[in-house]
């Protein structure tokens, strides 16, 4: 079919192209593009949603963020949370799953994974399936301060004090982490067994040939040629770090407290908005949100770019 | 492929003490996370059937005394568990389908025909998954008003469909590139029409791509917490969606002192999903996974 010519056939294409692109680009310009849009614009002004009158305030709602305690705070809380929680997931499921693939050692001239790795798969991945919400009031039952806590009452088995999981400042963060942690392994243990999948056994024969350990193996073999999976993996997991809406919202105290030891942006812009009405410091908010993320996702790529082992 | 029985491999050696300990260590650090999983579920279902004294005594973690289903009851009818969980089948049904109709729709002519703006407008769904969705969460509360579509479900499905289109769409145009064209060429040569070549050869193609990213947009819809709390507010609480009335309960049964009721209504939402799950389970990993594994 030659290009410029209105031929019937052409135009029956032409017809064609615009009837099924139409629907999808118009549902996806008017609420997500023309709201993304719009967001940059009422970020300079000083928008209260409710009266359509509103005037542009230039930097205002952007400088008040540098004066705020709680932006800055939530702030303080992604950058604890990006370089805490990939770094804990990724390490636990990098072990789960090299146990769960290779830890078992050679059968028939296979690696195999040890006993039971099949279960293990299956109950580790359920947590992913469950709503984020969920499972935030899940763990409050489970994490609840006094020593009838299902957590505190296991811990007083053995003699560890009820501990206030989320109700302590410098500890909430750190349960928040936890939960999270404890959500995602799953996921990526599934991710990094089908990496390690795709690599040739004939690798790991070969170098248990030559007599390297499950140690070697691991940090030797596994790691380089699972590199493209594990950036991946800290891609995701970092978008997640600047998330934790639903979490937070929900287990911890007094949304995103004690005392916002535990917010996050997202939190204080749906609050901002929902809240206190304030569209445009919200939208500042989420402004600010967007270049972390993106800087986060420029830079990921740039420093972990390495020579691509091939296979 | 090298078959020599190695000698190194198999023979005891000195190291072997060492390492029957590093395994039994694994083995010990895979059965502590299985339990750190499956327990806070299990206590979930058996606190359901617990009075307040058994839940808040000092054996929280005993089995309930009488398995007494009256809690269940409660929280189908009292709490709208029941209608939250038809309001959300309802809901992600719909919008999953059409995500699916339009997304792969899309996808197909954008992989599959050149025309002008075909790459800026795969670029413009492509681009959204660079944008956070808080950013668009005060606008977006604002058109929906304007539109009259605030706490409505039309209004949240269409809001669903929109921002599950770009990953649909990013994913589909890859799989709709990988698939060879002579089938579909051949079909139109014999006169077959564009729509009816899309619907009749190259969806059913399309399929194990297609039941991916399905389940990837079901599991995720499902379990939209954010947009039903910004977009079904306080006042359609007879349209809310189960994330947010479960979230609601656990703010109310603080007052109301109906533990059993909270944990009954945590259970309904957990053992659909567990049931579906479990039966599905390795469509439902690789679905989930197959956005980061090209």
């Amino acid at each position: 079919m030659r290009h410029g010519k209105l031929t019937p056939a052409a135009l029956r294409k032409y017809g064609f192209v615009v009837s099924f692109l139409a629907v999808p680009v118009l549902l996806y310009v008017v609420f997500v593009v023309w709201q993304y849009i719009q967001a940059f614009q009422i970020s300079f002004t000083n928008s209260r949603g409710i009266s359509p009158n509103f005037d542009y305030v230039g930097f205002d709602n952007f400088t008040r963020l540098f004066d705020d305690e709680v932006f800055w705070a939530a702030v303080r809380h992604h950058v604890v949370l990006l370089l805490a929680m990939p770094l804990i997931t990724i390490a636990i499921a990098l072990f789960f799953s090299f146990l769960l693939n290779l830890g078992g050692g050679q059968r028939n001239g296979r690696m195999v994974g040890v006993p039971g790795s099949a279960f293990y798969k299956i109950v580790f991945f359920f947590p992913q399936v469950l709503a984020v919400a969920i499972v935030g009031v899940l763990f409050q039952a489970i994490l609840r301060p006094d020593k009838a806590g299902v957590f505190n009452s296991a811990l007083g088995a053995v003699g560890i004090g009820p501990v206030g999981w989320l109700i302590t400042p410098s500890l909430a963060l750190w349960t928040i982490i936890g939960v999270m942690v404890w959500q995602a392994v799953g996921f990526y243990v599934v991710l990094f067994s089908a990496g390690m999948a795709s690599i040739p056994k004939d690798v790991f024969e070969a170098a248990a040939l030559d007599g390297a350990g499950r140690i070697t193996l691991f940090f030797r073999i596994t790691i380089p040629l699972l590199w493209d999976t594990l950036q991946v993996g800290w891609v995701y997991l970092g978008i997640a770090a600047f998330d934790g809406f639903a979490l937070v919202q929900v287990l911890s105290v007094d949304r995103g407290g004690p005392d916002n030891a535990t917010t996050v942006l997202p939190l204080e812009i749906w609050r901002n908005a929902f809240t206190y009405s304030k569209y445009g410091v919200a939208s500042a908010m989420g402004v600010a949100l967007f270049f972390m993320t993106l800087t986060f996702a420029v830079l990921t790529l740039r420093v972990t770019r390495r020579e691509r082992i091939e296979f | 492929m090298p078959v020599a029985p190695s000698k190194a491999a198999t023979a005891p050696r000195p190291r072997r003490r060492s390492i029957n300990v590093f395994s039994g260590l694994s083995h010990a650090a895979l059965v502590i996370w299985a339990i750190l999983v499956i327990f806070p579920i299990v206590w979930t279902f058996l606190a359901s059937f617990k009075t307040n004294t058994e839940l808040f005594g000092d054996h929280s973690l005993a089995m309930p005394q009488n398995f007494d289903w009256s809690s269940w009851g409660r929280a189908w009818d009292k709490a709208h568990i029941g209608l939250y969980m038809i309001n959300t089948i309802k809901v992600v049904a719909v919008s999953t389908f059409l995500t699916m109709l339009f997304g792969s729709m899309a996808a197909y002519v954008l992989a599959r025909y050149t025309f002008f703006g075909n790459r800026a407008i795969y670029l413009l769904f492509v681009s959204g998954l660079s944008f956070p969705v808080f950013l668009a969460l005060a606008p977006l509360w604002l058109t929906m008003k304007n539109l009259g579509l605030l706490g409505t479900h039309t209004g949240l499905i269409l809001v669903y469909v929109a921002y599950s289109l770009p990953f649909t769409v990013f994913f589909l145009t890859a799989f709709f590139r990988t698939l060879p064209t002579t089938v579909g060429e051949a079909a139109m040569m014999d006169g077959c029409s564009h729509t009816r070549t899309f619907f009749q050869i190259m969806l059913p193609m399309a399929k194990p791509g297609l039941i991916s990213i399905t389940i990837f947009n079901v599991i995720g819809q499902w379990n939209q917490y954010l947009l039903p709390i910004v977009l079904l507010p306080g006042d359609a609480q007879d349209k809310w969606l189960i994330t947010q009335g479960i979230a609601n309960i656990s703010t109310n049964a603080g007052y109301e002192a109906d533990w059993a009721g909270l944990f009954a209504a945590l259970s309904m939402a957990i053992i659909p999903v567990l049931i579906v799950y479990i039966i599905f389970q390795r469509q439902i990993q690789s679905g989930l996974t197959a956005g980061a594994i090209k």
